[in-house]
């Protein structure tokens, strides 16, 4: 998410400048194994679980969830990757570019899909991921795991697994990567 | 368009095939805009072609063709067009059977235009499809040798797959008869024979166009029997063709003359899946101009005019 | 009232001179020379006083199709071309293939601002198949015979056509014109533009240049047989003009025109497809252009033509084989001819003036010297004024130049008809 965020908030572009280090990458590890056993907790296993991550920030966050979660339970739920592009709300306005496959692994019908993303703000990716995956089938249910939950929701959409609840001003950035988490501005 | 033009959007097009897969094929993205496709000729494939890929990215579409206009009755192209535009279209898609008609409604409207085909000109979509299919296929153009075979004369298809196949890298030959090829072709990125069977086994793909009966009156071929014999796509031919070589048609084919039907059937045949092809690409074209919010093309596959401004430019 | 044109340098074909010349009031020039007084002064400094233009192809469009032209307003715009004299073609609704039509163009002619000499169909209705009345055309005034906008394809028609024009010349008082617009059809139908490298690129279907050069071949193959006065109009192709500077060397009574579209432009300009460039016959290639440009230097080629052909806007907003061709010449003649030619001033002059006066049989009243006596139909030309070209500015009732916003330098201050100043400071006085 942070990285799309980034090329489309006006003004296009820029250097992402970083003014706070939020998690490190053991930090994250931390924070995807709790999410990990709390996903079990909550589904009473795995047997039913498909994960799917969010273009393009959500994919490797997805990732290292589905390791965890055969490290844990010794088995590997199947893992698909969505991409929303065509599905926003804000085609037309703002420049979106479909730039990555959306591959989802097995027929959604009656699955539990978790539904993972790196960085939740104001839910619109969210809500045009609801959609997408109805076109794939209808899930018994969708659960919503995000790295980092920054605030500011425009839409009623909360997470039902959270790796940080992070109070942000609207201006700053969030950037998720593999080392972790930073907090900035975008300078042009 | 430069390589780096065609390859954006063949890779955008992947996006849109993925969509064509799915249990409902279709998407938000372009709700409430509205294509309006003017065919000036008529043409039902390309029609459909636009007209499913304009809905399966939602879009509305309202349609204009030349028997039900009012063109007979003596109005001109550009009031046409105006018409056509105040019903709330957002893009045009043109079809029209004079070389140059999408260039000229460009002119006179704000709106986007897509080329489906100028008379004798191009048929930029079609090139697209083709591109795609052949990369689907073989993974890149490079080094592919491709035999266009047929009316190049009269072809907007092979004008614009002529620079569509050259620009990404692949080898262009011309198969026809003399009388079928245009009249100037010094400087085009071609070589041109007379005999298909010269060739055959040295092909990656074999490209056919349309023959038409009315050739025959205009006195350019003599029979469609001679012009099967000579340059059409017999079982025969299709035999000596590598195992590994692609034909291609941009159809309707006319069996028993540029292809027979054992060679249509052929696996080697993708014909089918050009059609298929076409949808994801004019989803992508649809896409770029009315949906990325960016300034982009969706030009000839070579401008031209005093400024060479594309066609299909999103002003 | 009597009107001196004061401060310039007049150009004839008597040569250069700086004098001022005094037009008076029965339409004559009265006086040439210096310290010259009238009723009033019109500047000419800066300026050439030339004999006023002779057009030998001009499309007014009246009768018939006065959406795009009228006589008035193709004279008009004439007038501030320099124009004193346009030979009118018949493609005319009705056909000017008869003396009724020849007399109302006639009659609409003298209401405007310049001498208009109609021309006539060559055979009925322009369909090539029946002579027109050509004797009764003759005694009617009617000195030059065409079926411009198509070519006469029946080469034993045109053979008696010749043949019978040669037994006029007593009536007519000197040798009837048959002025042939070269085009085998056969050739040429189905193509809108020049058979080329662009019309290959742009799909637009083509006209070979040898439908125009065999019929140019024919008709000077029939000249070696008749000795009838044959004039080409609109030589667009490189062969022509050689096989016209050949038959003109071989003393056959041959002239020709150029047009300044044939003389500026190239099929290049097709790439635009808008249908402004389409004209008959087609702009050409770069060779072509140079070998006209050859022709009116060497002599070749008699005289500039306009090929005036207005088409109202909705006529040119259709694609471009459905659209007429033709294009504005009038307005732009002068200053196109003398930027590209390669010519200097007197020739040009000439190519616009007198040597079209004589093909037209008008050179006693234009064209002629400047001298005291002979008829004031003459122009003011400021060879260095720079102007944009403007459809929408011009006179004519249309404005399909393809010059449309193109700066060019040479324009004309002021035109006199018959003595009467019709174009001063380049507005139209009537």
């Amino acid at each position: 998410m942070a990285e799309r965020e980034r090329r489309q908030t006006p003004p296009f572009g820029g250097v992402f400048v970083s003014h706070a280090r939020i998690m490190t990458a053991d930090d994250m590890g931390r924070a995807v194994r709790r999410m990990a056993h709390e996903v079990i907790e909550r589904n009473h296993g795995l047997s039913e679980l498909v994960v799917i991550g969010l273009q393009t920030g959500g994919v490797p966050v997805s990732e290292r969830l589905v390791e965890t979660l055969e490290e844990i339970e010794g088995i590997r739920p199947p893992l698909g990757t969505l991409d929303v592009a065509l599905h926003r709300d804000d085609i037309g306005i703002r420049p979106v570019v479909p730039e990555a496959a959306t591959e989802l692994p097995t027929d959604l019908d009656s699955r539990i899909v978790v539904l993972v993303d790196d960085v939740l703000f104001t839910g619109r990716t969210i809500r045009a991921a609801l959609d997408a995956i109805c076109d794939f089938g209808r899930p018994r249910s969708i659960q919503l795991a995000v790295m980092v939950d920054r605030g500011h929701r425009e839409l009623p959409i909360r997470p039902d697994f959270v790796g940080k609840n992070l109070p942000t001003r609207r201006d700053e950035v969030v950037d998720v990567h593999i080392t972790g988490v930073d907090l900035g501005v975008m300078e042009k | 368009m430069s390589r780096s033009d065609l390859e954006e959007i063949l890779d955008l097009t992947d996006t849109f095939a993925e969509i064509g897969r799915r249990p409902i094929p279709k998407v938000p993205a372009l709700r409430g805009r509205t294509v309006a496709t003017a065919f000036f000729e008529n043409s039902t494939r390309t029609r459909m072609s636009f007209e499913t890929a304009a809905r399966r990215l939602s879009a509305d579409t309202v349609a204009f063709s030349a028997g039900s206009s009012s063109l007979s009755k003596g109005e001109s192209l550009r009031d046409t067009v105006e018409v056509v535009a105040s019903y709330g279209a957002d893009l045009l898609v043109v079809r029209h059977a004079m070389a140059g008609t999408a260039h000229r409604v460009a002119d006179w409207t704000d709106l986007s235009v897509v080329n489906a085909g100028d008379g004798c000109h191009e048929h930029p979509t079609q090139a697209l499809l083709d591109c795609y299919t052949l990369r689907e296929q073989r993974g890149s153009l490079d080094g592919m040798r491709i035999a266009i075979v047929g009316d190049i004369r009269h072809s907007r298809v092979a004008r614009s797959n002529i620079l569509a196949f050259t620009a990404l890298g692949a080898e262009v030959v011309l198969v026809a008869p003399a009388t079928l090829l245009p009249p100037a072709i010094d400087g085009w990125p071609v070589t041109v024979f007379h005999e298909l069977d010269l060739l055959l086994a040295d092909l990656d793909a074999v490209y056919l166009l349309r023959m038409q009966q009315e050739r025959i009156t205009e006195g350019l071929i003599p029979s469609l029997r001679e012009y099967a014999n000579d340059f059409g796509l017999s079982t025969d031919r299709v035999a000596r063709m590598r195992s590994d070589a692609l034909v291609l048609h941009p159809g309707p084919t006319n069996r028993g003359v540029e292809i027979s039907a054992e060679a249509a059937a052929d696996p080697r045949s993708v014909i089918l899946d050009q059609v298929v092809n076409g949808v994801s690409v004019r989803m992508a074209v649809l896409f770029q101009l009315l949906g990325s919010g960016q300034q982009l093309v969706a030009a000839d596959i070579e401008p031209v005019g005093d400024d060479a401004r594309p066609e299909g430019v999103d002003r | 009232m009597s009107v001196v044109l004061r401060g310039g340098r007049i150009i004839d074909r008597d040569g250069e001179r700086t004098l001022d010349v005094e037009v008076g009031d029965d339409g004559r020039i009265a006086a040439v020379g210096t310290g010259l007084s009238g009723d009033a002064d019109l500047d000419a400094s800066g300026c050439v006083i030339s004999p006023g233009f002779v057009d030998l192809h001009a499309h007014l469009r009246e009768p018939g199709q006065e959406e795009a032209e009228t006589i008035e307003t193709g004279a008009r715009g004439g007038s501030l071309g320099g124009y004193t004299a346009l030979v009118a073609m018949p493609n005319t609704d009705p056909t000017t293939d008869c003396v009724a039509v020849v007399e109302q163009v006639r009659t609409l002619g003298r209401r405007s601002t310049c001498e208009i000499i109609p021309s006539a169909a060559m055979t009925v209705d322009r369909r090539g198949t029946d002579m027109a009345p050509m004797g009764e055309l003759v005694d009617a005034g009617v000195g030059i015979f065409t079926d411009d906008g198509t070519g006469l394809q029946d080469p034993r028609l045109m053979r008696r056509v010749m043949e019978y024009s040669t037994g006029l010349t007593g009536r007519l008082g000197r040798p009837v014109v048959l002025a042939q617009h070269c085009e085998v059809t056969a050739l040429s139908t189905g193509g809108f533009m020049h058979e080329g490298e662009w019309s290959s690129r742009l799909g637009i279907p083509g006209q070979p240049a040898e439908s125009e050069e065999l019929m140019v071949m024919r008709d000077i193959a029939l000249v070696h047989l008749t000795g009838a006065h044959t004039h080409f109009q609109h030589l667009s192709t490189a062969a022509s003009v050689a096989m016209v500077r050949g038959a003109k060397a071989a003393g056959l009574p041959v002239t020709a025109e150029a047009t300044t579209h044939h003389l500026t432009l190239t099929d290049a300009a097709c790439a635009s497809y808008d249908p402004v460039f389409k004209v008959h016959p087609p702009l050409r290639t770069d060779t072509d252009v140079q070998a006209i440009r050859d022709g009116l230097a060497d002599g070749t080629i008699d005289a500039i033509a306009t090929d005036h052909a207005p088409h109202a806007p909705h006529a040119k907003e259709l694609p471009f084989d459905q659209a007429p061709p033709g294009m504005l010449g009038l307005e732009t003649a002068f200053a196109l001819t003398l930027d590209e030619s390669g010519l200097d001033l007197p020739e040009v002059l000439a190519l616009l003036s007198w040597k079209p006066a004589a093909i037209a049989g008008v050179a006693d009243r234009h064209g002629a010297p400047i001298l005291p006596g002979n008829p004031a139909n003459l122009c003011v030309v400021d060879p260095d004024e720079v102007w944009t070209v403007s459809g929408a500015a011009m006179a004519s009732r249309s404005c399909n130049t393809p010059y449309e916003g193109r700066s060019l330098r040479g324009r004309v201050r002021h035109t006199l008809r018959a003595g009467e100043p019709v174009v001063v400071d380049g507005e139209v006085c009537r």
